[in-house]
């Protein structure tokens, strides 16, 4: 379980405090896929990135399964066992895909479980186990490696930054698929995603809702849902291809 | 394994990922001075008489053979200039292995400059591998200026491996290549500096003949105070294609200056350059502490991949 208790984060912005996110107070209970929702500009990939490390509160405390995880580094918290996908996957001139895979699996991976985690994210291994993670990748090629590499790890907490956020509209359905499997899956990790996709929306244990750096609502989807539908925290990826 | 010590069979595992005596024609140089030497039916090694090296000739049509002709120094002091001709004659395909690694634990430099020419018969494949290591603890400087220049007749292909990662206090690397019709070079250079080191990297690339062309690409990383100067030209004198690629990373103090050059002396000559310079990006080195890595193991694992 991972508690959030008076989140508080201000960037400086030219001078003058910007206050991004407002003291939020929030339970990550073990076992759900969650969706975390609301505008543009609301907050909610600098709240994933305070659970990952990458950023810094300047107020509050994160409770990680019972231990005070605020002062712990990416690194600690990354073997404490929070995973995290970027919403702009990065490149590496001369890394693989199977040393990434490698080093996200902490061990020598063989070539044979290294494919089956691309598999899983919808890539023929073959094709892309021995390639660079460079720019000759495209945009949704890379997201589904960003997904693989956090499903290489052994997470109790899984965030997602995103991850439909620069993608065409055919590796759209595919990620929707990756991430239905995920809810499936006979595992008990935690999945966080930050989306405004209806369709991760749908396939939610729970919704919460940010706006403004504040929480507006959380709790099951089957309630929440039908009260955010018409608004701009839940799209649809593109009508025509809705029907 | 031959009168070779401990240390001179490990510089011999570094530059020429040699564990015993290497299969084929082979020429292993230690201390100034051949301790073994093995000609074969096709390819054969005779000492020159009027400079300290060798020739190497490879007779027409030998194919899936390979050279190894490694040198390593592990007195201090030792100063030595050595000049190896490689004749390889037509429709070859063979594996040249070269470097050198230098041990120097004492208070005197030891310089080894290796001057390789090649001589490519027509339609031949060449795969060049040289590496260059350091090792020791003493003051001496360890300093490594090879030469290498490459003669391509029509319809030959060489592809050259440079690696020169560690322990190399000066060097001043010059390669020149001159290219005839339809003939091809692949360069591949990989170099790191790191301490006080100083490299000079410089490539003179002349494509003569229609339809040759060549990649040049250098990879290098300065770390600490080290300075890489590196200078790659490709001139198009034909309707040829040339690319040359300097890509570097700069950690701590380092400085390196790159010259891409590009000379154009025929209308029909497609020629490109590229030159990047830049730290580590910092949202490498947060994905892989993602992942687990402490910030100097990500370090390592992103300059480990670039130069790979």
């Amino acid at each position: 379980m991972l508690e959030l208790k008076n989140i508080t984060f201000s960037a400086d912005d030219g001078g003058k405090a910007a206050d991004i996110i407002r003291g939020i107070d929030l339970i990550i209970p073990d076992d759900k896929f969650i969706v975390i929702t609301g505008p543009n500009g609301g907050g909610k990939s600098t709240l994933a990135k305070i659970i990952a490390g990458i950023v810094k509160p300047t107020e509050g405390r994160l409770i990680f399964n019972g231990t005070d995880i605020t002062d712990m580094s990416i690194t600690e918290r990354a073997r404490a066992g929070i995973g995290f996908a970027f919403q702009q996957p990065v490149r590496f001139k001369g890394l693989t895909v199977l040393d990434l895979l490698r080093i996200a699996a902490g061990k020598n991976l063989s070539v044979s479980d290294a494919c089956a985690y691309l598999s899983e994210v919808g890539l023929c291994a073959k094709d892309y186990i021995r390639r660079e993670v460079n720019a000759s990748l495209s945009g949704g090629e890379l997201k589904r490696i960003e997904i693989a590499t956090v499903m290489a790890r052994d997470v109790k907490l899984a965030v997602f930054d995103e991850p439909e956020a620069g993608i065409d509209l055919w590796s759209f359905n595919n990620l929707i698929r990756i991430f239905e499997n995920m809810r499936k899956a006979d595992t008990d990790r935690t999945v966080v995603v930050i989306s405004h996709q209806e369709r991760l929306l749908k396939i939610a244990d729970e919704i919460v809702v940010l706006s403004d750096g504040k929480l507006i609502k959380q709790g099951p989807a089957d309630e929440i849902l039908p009260e955010i539908m018409s608004s701009n925290y839940a799209q649809t990826i593109c009508p025509k291809i809705e029907e | 394994m031959l009168k070779m010590d401990a240390v001179q069979k490990q510089l011999l595992q570094e530059v020429a990922e040699l564990h015993d005596i290497p299969e084929g024609a082979y020429n292993l140089r230690a201390n100034g001075e051949s301790v073994g030497r093995n000609s074969t039916a096709n390819i054969e090694i005779i000492s020159k008489t009027d400079v300290s090296g060798i020739d190497i000739k490879i007779k027409d049509g030998t194919k899936n053979e390979s050279v190894h002709i490694p040198v390593v120094l592990s007195e201090s002091g030792l100063k030595e200039t050595v000049y190896n001709d490689f004749y390889v004659g037509e429709n070859c395909d063979v594996l040249i292995v070269a470097g050198c690694g230098i041990d120097n634990c004492g208070t005197q430099d030891s310089e080894h400059d290796g001057v390789h020419r090649f001589f490519v018969g027509k339609n031949s494949k060449v795969r060049y591998v040289e590496k260059h290591y350091g090792s020791g603890e003493g003051t001496g400087k360890r300093v490594l200026n090879p030469v290498t220049e490459v003669y391509m007749e029509e319809g030959s292909t060489v592809d050259m491996e440079m690696v020169q990662i560690k322990g190399v206090d000066s060097t001043d690397r010059k390669t020149v290549a001159e290219l005839k019709a339809g003939a091809k070079l692949n360069v591949r250079e990989r170099l790191m500096t790191h301490g006080e080191q100083q490299a000079l990297s410089t490539y003179q690339v002349s494509l003569n003949g229609d339809g040759s062309s060549a990649d040049v690409v250098s990879r290098s990383v300065a770390r600490d105070n080290s300075y890489q100067k590196l200078d790659l030209c490709v001139n198009g004198n034909a309707a040829c294609s040339g690319h040359t690629e300097c890509d570097s990373i700069i950690m701590d103090n380092g400085r390196i200056l790159a010259v891409p050059s590009l000379e154009a002396n025929s209308v029909d000559a497609a020629l490109v350059h590229e030159a990047a310079i830049g730290k580590i990006a910092g949202e490498q080195l947060i994905k892989l502490m993602t992942l687990g890595l402490t910030e100097a193991e990500a370090e390592e694992q992103i300059i480990n991949g670039f130069l790979k």
